[in-house]
C-alpha cells in the first residue's frame, strides 16, 4: 500500500513500546457490538496506480468536454483559457498541502498571497475590502444577504428576477430556516432590467436589494439610481458578479455606490469543473468590515520590525465566538483564490482590458450572426459576453439535438426555469476568448437547419 | 528496526555561531524576500498574448471587428455595454509571465506544507496528498466540463459522484449521502438543515435548542446558530468524554438535536454513542456527528451502527484531498433513513443504465421532502474525482489499515512523550488518531504557543493549539497514518527537546522562532489597525507637503 509507510515490523515494535499486544487493544473504546472484523463488505480491495488510472480515465472518456465541441455555455461558469503556468504554481506543494496559515511564521506565502488576492477582488469590484474568499458565488451572495440582516436588523430581502436562478434557490433554502423573508420573482424576456420595479418594492422593511451585474440573461444596467434609492430608505445595495471578467470592461458595482458586491471568481483561473470547486468573492464598504463573513488576511510587523501578514478580526469567527460568529464558515476556497490571484497577475489591467474586449467583440459579432436566423431574436439591448435569444420554438429540446451534433449550444432558460413557459424559447449564449468564428458558424447553420 | 531515511541524528554537529553581517537584500540565501505584486508590477505589464487572427467569434470571412485587431472596439460607438464603459483605471498590476512564476515560487517557499515535512495540526488530519488525485482531477474529462451540460453529455461525471456516493455510504453504514455541501462546516449546515427539516414535518418545529459537548469545533455552536438553534453547552467528563449523565437529563421535547464530534476533539472515542444515540431519539430529537476524525475509525467502525442520523465527511481530512492553505474542502453528509427524505437537492439517481440528476424540476417524485439547494450547481466535483481516485487506490483493505497506522502512530506519540508532556487523559486509555498534551509543569510565563514556535525551529509545523478548550494549554498531536516511523522518532525527540526548555524557563523560547522567514507578528496592531488591501503610496511630491 503505497500511502502507508510503516512496516510490520516498524508497527510490531510501536505496540510493544505503547505497551499493547495487538491493534485490537487501541481500538477497545469501540463497544464490541460496533467493531468491523474485517474490511468492510462488497467493497473492491486496493488497486495499483495503472488500475486506478484506467477506471478513472475510462469515466472521463464518457463525458463530451468543453473544449471537444463548439462550446456556449455559460450561466455562472465560464469556459475562459488558462495559462500554463497558474496551475503549475498552484501545484507547488508548499501551496498545496500547506494548511489555514494559522502559524503565520512559516505561512507568509499563502498569507501575502490572500493579501494579494483581497486587493485585487477589491479593486475590481469597486469595493473598500474583500475577504479571503468564500465557498463560491451562490453561497457568497446568501452570506452577503444575512450581512445587510445584521447591519441593518431588518429581514427583508429583495432579489432581482435577473439574479441567477441557483443564487436565488439557495437564499430561499437558507431563508426558510433564518426567517428572511425574501421577495423573488423570474424574468421577463425583455430587453433591460427593470430596475424600477425594484425601487418601487424598497420600504422601511428593506434589509437589502440583490442585483446581479450582467444579470441572468447577461443584460447590463446602471446600479447608482437603485443605490439611491437603497440608501434612501436605509436599505443595502448587494451586487453580484457571475462573471468578473466583465469587469474589465464595465464600470463596477462598487463605483455605482453598491454596498456590498459578492462575485463568482471562477472565470479567473479556476476552469469549469463540473461546477465545483470555485471561488467565491466578497467585497464591501470599510465601515461593514466588522460585519463580513469569512477569514481577512491584514498587514502588520514582526518582533524585528519587518512587514509580515496575519489572519485578523477572527473575533468574528466560529474558532473564536462559536455560536455569537458572523458565520459558521471555516475553509473557504484558498487554492482558487490562488490560482485566480496568479491569472489576475498574469493579465494585469492592460491584460484584463483586452480580455475583456475580445469578449466583448466576440459576443457582439455572434449576437448580429445568430439574431439573423429566421425567427432568432435577441433580447437584449446591452450585453458583455453572454446574450438572450428567443427561438420560435422551446429552447431546451433543440440544445439536446444540437448537443447529438457534438455543438453544446448555451443554456436554455428551460432548463433554469422549468415550468416556466414564457421563458422556455429563451437560451443564453456565452462567448469567450476561447470561442471561434468557426464555432460561431458551425452553431449558427445548424440552428437555421434545426429551425427551418 | 526500519532505517532513519531522513539522515536526521540525534546529536547533530553545533552550528557555527560566528558574528554573520546581515546581507544588502535582506535574503538569507535560500531565504529570499519577495515583495508585492502591486509593488513590482503595472498596469501597462502583461504576461499574457491574445491571438491576433481567428480566434475572436468576428475574426471570420469579414474580420471588422476582430477585436485584436481593432483594439478600439470597447471605445467605439459599436459598443453594447449599455453606457456602462468603464472608464476609471482598476489599479491592477500585471508581471510578465517570468516574473509571475518567481514571485510565486518565492512565495511558496515561505510556506510550511506536508510535502516538506511532518504536519501534526490536531484534528486538521494533514496526511500526504497523492499526486495521482490531482492527475485524475484534470483529466479534461473531468476538469473541462461545464455544469449545465445536458445530462447525456456528462454521463462520467455524474458516474464519479454516483460511485463515491456508494463507497461513502456503505463505509459508514448509512442509507444516504448528500453530496453537494462545499466543506466541513458546510456539511454541518446540511445536516441540522435536514433535522430542522425532518421535526418540522413531524410537527414538532417548536424543538430550539441543539445539545454540544464544550470540547466541539467551534462550527458545531456557530452552525447550530445560523441554522436558528439556541446552543447548550454539555459537560466533559474527568476522563475527557460526553457526560453522559448529563446529557441525558437535558433531553426533553425542547431539545432538537446534539452535535457530536466521534472520536471527539480529546482524540478519544465515545464509548457511549450508541446510549447517547437512543436516548435523543427515544426523546425525540436527532444526532448529528462531526466526521471531521472519521480518519481514525474508517473501515474499522460504520457510525451507522452507533445510531447517527446525519454526519459530514471531510473529503480534504479522510480522503486525502489537499487542504490548498484553507481549501477547497467538500464536505458530504451521510444520511440515517429517518433524514433522507430531508437530504438537500442535487442528487444523482441510477435509473436503467442512466445517471440522472435529480434537481428541482424532477425532486417531486422521490424527494418532495427535501429542504431544498445548498449551492448552485453539483458540488465540488474536482475534489470528488481526488477522493474517488484515493479510495480506489486503497480499497476496503487499505482503508482499514489506513485508520490502524493513524492510531498505532498517536499513540506511539502519546506513550512516547508522557513521560515528558503532561497527557490529562492518558490514563484512561489509548487514544485514537491523536495525542492530546497540556501545557501544566512549564516553567512560569510559559505556555503552549512557546512550545509550537520552537518546533518552528526544529523544522515541524505545530501541533493545534489551545484546541479542545477543555484542556489548559491543549496541545493536539494529529500525526495520521503517511508518516514514517523514522518521521516520528525524530518529532519526538524534538518535541521533547523544546518541552524540557519550555519546563526550564529558557528565555531563548520566548523569542522563537529565530530561523523562520518572521519572527512572531504583531497580532494585535494588525487587527486593531486593519491593513486588509495594499494601499497605494502617496506620490513623492504629495508627500512631502
Amino acid at each position: 500500500m503505497r500511502y502507508l509507510p510503516l512496516t510490520q515490523p516498524d508497527r510490531e515494535a510501536m505496540l510493544s513500546l505503547i505497551g499493547a499486544a495487538t491493534i485490537d487493544d487501541l481500538f477497545v473504546d469501540v463497544p464490541e457490538a460496533a467493531r468491523l472484523d474485517g474490511p468492510v463488505r462488497d467493497l473492491p480491495m486496493h488497486a495499483s496506480e495503472m488500475a486506478v488510472e484506467r477506471h478513472m480515465s475510462a469515466l472521463a472518456k464518457k463525458n463530451l468536454t468543453a473544449g471537444e465541441a463548439p462550446f456556449f455555455l455559460g450561466c455562472g461558469a465560464y469556459k475562459h483559457h488558462v495559462p500554463a503556468s497558474v496551475d503549475h504554481l498552484i501545484q507547488r506543494g508548499e501551496f498545496l498541502t500547506a494548511y489555514t496559515p494559522y502559524q503565520p511564521e512559516i505561512a507568509q506565502g499563502t498569507l501575502q498571497m490572500l493579501f494579494e488576492f483581497q486587493t485585487q477582488v477589491a479593486r475590481m469590484l469597486g469595493t473598500d475590502v474583500a475577504n479571503a474568499s468564500m465557498y463560491d458565488g451562490s453561497t457568497a451572495c446568501w452570506e452577503a444577504i444575512v450581512m445587510a440582516r445584521r447591519i441593518t436588523k431588518r429581514g427583508k430581502a429583495i432579489l432581482s428576477s435577473g439574479l441567477h436562478p441557483h443564487y436565488v434557490s439557495v437564499s430561499k433554502t437558507m431563508a426558510k430556516f433564518t426567517g428572511d423573508v425574501l421577495d423573488t420573482a423570474a424574468p421577463e424576456l425583455a430587453a433591460d432590467m427593470d430596475l424600477d420595479q425594484l425601487i418601487a418594492k424598497i420600504d422601511d422593511d428593506t434589509s437589502c436589494v440583490v442585483v446581479q451585474y450582467p444579470d441572468i440573461l447577461g443584460r447590463i444596467a446602471d446600479l447608482r439610481p437603485l443605490a439611491d434609492a437603497c440608501h434612501a430608505k436605509k436599505a443595502l445595495l448587494i451586487a453580484v458578479v457571475t462573471e468578473p471578467v466583465a469587469l474589465g470592461a464595465i464600470t463596477s458595482p462598487g463605483e455605482m455606490d453598491a454596498d456590498i458586491v459578492v462575485g463568482e471568481g471562477q472565470s479567473l483561473g479556476v476552469g469549469l469543473q463540473f461546477g465545483g470547486p470555485y471561488v467565491g468573492l466578497f467585497g464591501c464598504k470599510d465601515k461593514y468590515v466588522r460585519q463580513m463573513p469569512g477569514r481577512l488576511c491584514g498587514e502588520t510587523v514582526d518582533a524585528d520590525g519587518r512587514r509580515g501578514f496575519v489572519l485578523t478580526l477572527s473575533t468574528r469567527e466560529q474558532h473564536i465566538r462559536r455560536e455569537k460568529a458572523t458565520s459558521n464558515i471555516c475553509t473557504n476556497s484558498g487554492l482558487c483564490a490562488l490560482a485566480f490571484s496568479i491569472h489576475m497577475t498574469l493579465l494585469g489591467e492592460a491584460g484584463l482590458r483586452q480580455l475583456a474586449e475580445i469578449n466583448h467583440a466576440g459576443a457582439v459579432s455572434a449576437a448580429e450572426r445568430l439574431s439573423q436566423i429566421p425567427g432568432v431574436e435577441l433580447v437584449n439591448d446591452s450585453f458583455f459576453n453572454e446574450f438572450t435569444l428567443k427561438l420560435p420554438v422551446e429552447a431546451r429540446p433543440v440544445v439536446r439535438t444540437l448537443a447529438d451534433r457534438g455543438i453544446l449550444a448555451g443554456v436554455s432558460l428551460g432548463r433554469l426555469y422549468p415550468g416556466q413557459d414564457d421563458l422556455a424559447n429563451g437560451l443564453v449564449v456565452a462567448v469567450t476568448e476561447t470561442t471561434t468564428a468557426e464555432d460561431v458558424e458551425t452553431l449558427a447553420s445548424a440552428l437555421q437547419e434545426i429551425l427551418a | 528496526m526500519s532505517i532513519n531515511q531522513s539522515g536526521w541524528r540525534p546529536t547533530s554537529p553545533e552550528a557555527n555561531t560566528g558574528n554573520v553581517p546581515a546581507s544588502v537584500t535582506g535574503n538569507k540565501a535560500l531565504m529570499l524576500e519577495e515583495a508585492l505584486i502591486f509593488e513590482i508590477g503595472d498596469s501597462h505589464t502583461t504576461g499574457v498574448d491574445f491571438d491576433t487572427f481567428g480566434s475572436p467569434a468576428n475574426a471570420g470571412a469579414q474580420g471588422t471587428k476582430d477585436a485584436a485587431r481593432n483594439p478600439g472596439f470597447l471605445l467605439s460607438q459599436e459598443n453594447k455595454l449599455g453606457g456602462l464603459l468603464r472608464t476609471a483605471p482598476i489599479g491592477l498590476p500585471g508581471l510578465s509571465e517570468p516574473e509571475t512564476v518567481r514571485h510565486y515560487t518565492r512565495l511558496s517557499r515561505q510556506n510550511y506544507g506536508i510535502d516538506l515535512g511532518f504536519f501534526p495540526l490536531g484534528s486538521c488530519t494533514m496526511k500526504h496528498n497523492p499526486r495521482l488525485n490531482e492527475k485524475m482531477a484534470r483529466l479534461p474529462g473531468f476538469s473541462d466540463v461545464h455544469p449545465l451540460q445536458p445530462v447525456d453529455t456528462v454521463q462520467g461525471a455524474l458516474e464519479v459522484i454516483h460511485q463515491l456516493a456508494h463507497w461513502l455510504v456503505t463505509l459508514t453504514g448509512m442509507t444516504s449521502v448528500a453530496m453537494s455541501p462545499k466543506a466541513g462546516a458546510h456539511g454541518e449546515l446540511c445536516g441540522i438543515l435536514a433535522i430542522r427539516a425532518a421535526l418540522e414535518a413531524k410537527g414538532e418545529g417548536a424543538r430550539k435548542i441543539i445539545l454540544v459537548p464544550e470540547s466541539a469545533h467551534g462550527t458545531n455552536p456557530a452552525t447550530a446558530a445560523f441554522a436558528g438553534y439556541s446552543v447548550e453547552d454539555i459537560p466533559a467528563t474527568a476522563e475527557g468524554r460526553v457526560d453522559t449523565a448529563a446529557l441525558k437529563a437535558r433531553l426533553g421535547p425542547d431539545v432538537a438535536g446534539v452535535m457530536i464530534t466521534n472520536p471527539n476533539t480529546c482524540g478519544l472515542f465515545e464509548r457511549d454513542m450508541r446510549e447517547i444515540s437512543d436516548a435523543v431519539h427515544a426523546a425525540g430529537g436527532f444526532v448529528y456527528c462531526d466526521g471531521a476524525n472519521f480518519n481514525a475509525i474508517v473501515g474499522r467502525v460504520r457510525p451507522g451502527d452507533l445510531g447517527i442520523d446525519a454526519m459530514h465527511i471531510n473529503l480534504h481530512k479522510t480522503f486525502s484531498t489537499p487542504h490548498g492553505g484553507g481549501g477547497p474542502g467538500s464536505g458530504p453528509v451521510v444520511f440515517s433513513e429517518a433524514l433522507t427524505p430531508y437530504a438537500p437537492l442535487p442528487f444523482v439517481e441510477k435509473q436503467g443504465d442512466q445517471f440522472v440528476l435529480i434537481e428541482e424540476e424532477n425532486a417531486d417524485e422521490h424527494h418532495a421532502g427535501s429542504f431544498g439547494r445548498m449551492v448552485a450547481f453539483h458540488g465540488q466535483m474536482g475534489m470528488f474525482t481526488r477522493a474517488l481516485t484515493y479510495i480506489l487506490s486503497h480499497g476496503a483493505d487499505g482503508l482499514r489499515q489506513v485508520s490502524e497506522d493513524a492510531v498505532l502512530n498517536a499513540n506511539y506519540i502519546l506513550r512516547s512523550l508522557d513521560d515528558t508532556l503532561d497527557a490529562p487523559f492518558g490514563p484512561s486509555g489509548p487514544c485514537m488518531h491523536e495525542a492530546l498534551f497540556s501545557d501544566s509543569g512549564l516553567a512560569t510565563g510559559f505556555s503552549t504557543i512557546d512550545i509550537a514556535k520552537g518546533l518552528i525551529d526544529e523544522g515541524f509545523h505545530p501541533m493545534t493549539m489551545y484546541f479542545p478548550l477543555v484542556v489548559h494549554g491543549a496541545m493536539l498531536v494529529e500525526p495520521t497514518e503517511t508518516e514514517s516511523k523514522a518521521a516520528l522518532d525524530q518529532f519526538i525527540a524534538a518535541l521533547r527537546s523544546v518541552a524540557e526548555r519550555a519546563k526550564a524557563g529558557d528565555p531563548s523560547l520566548k523569542t522563537a522562532p529565530h530561523f523562520a522567514p518572521r519572527a512572531r507578528l504583531d497580532e494585535t496592531l494588525a487587527a486593531r489597525k486593519p491593513v486588509l488591501v495594499w494601499k497605494d503610496p502617496a506620490p513623492l511630491a504629495q508627500a512631502a507637503e
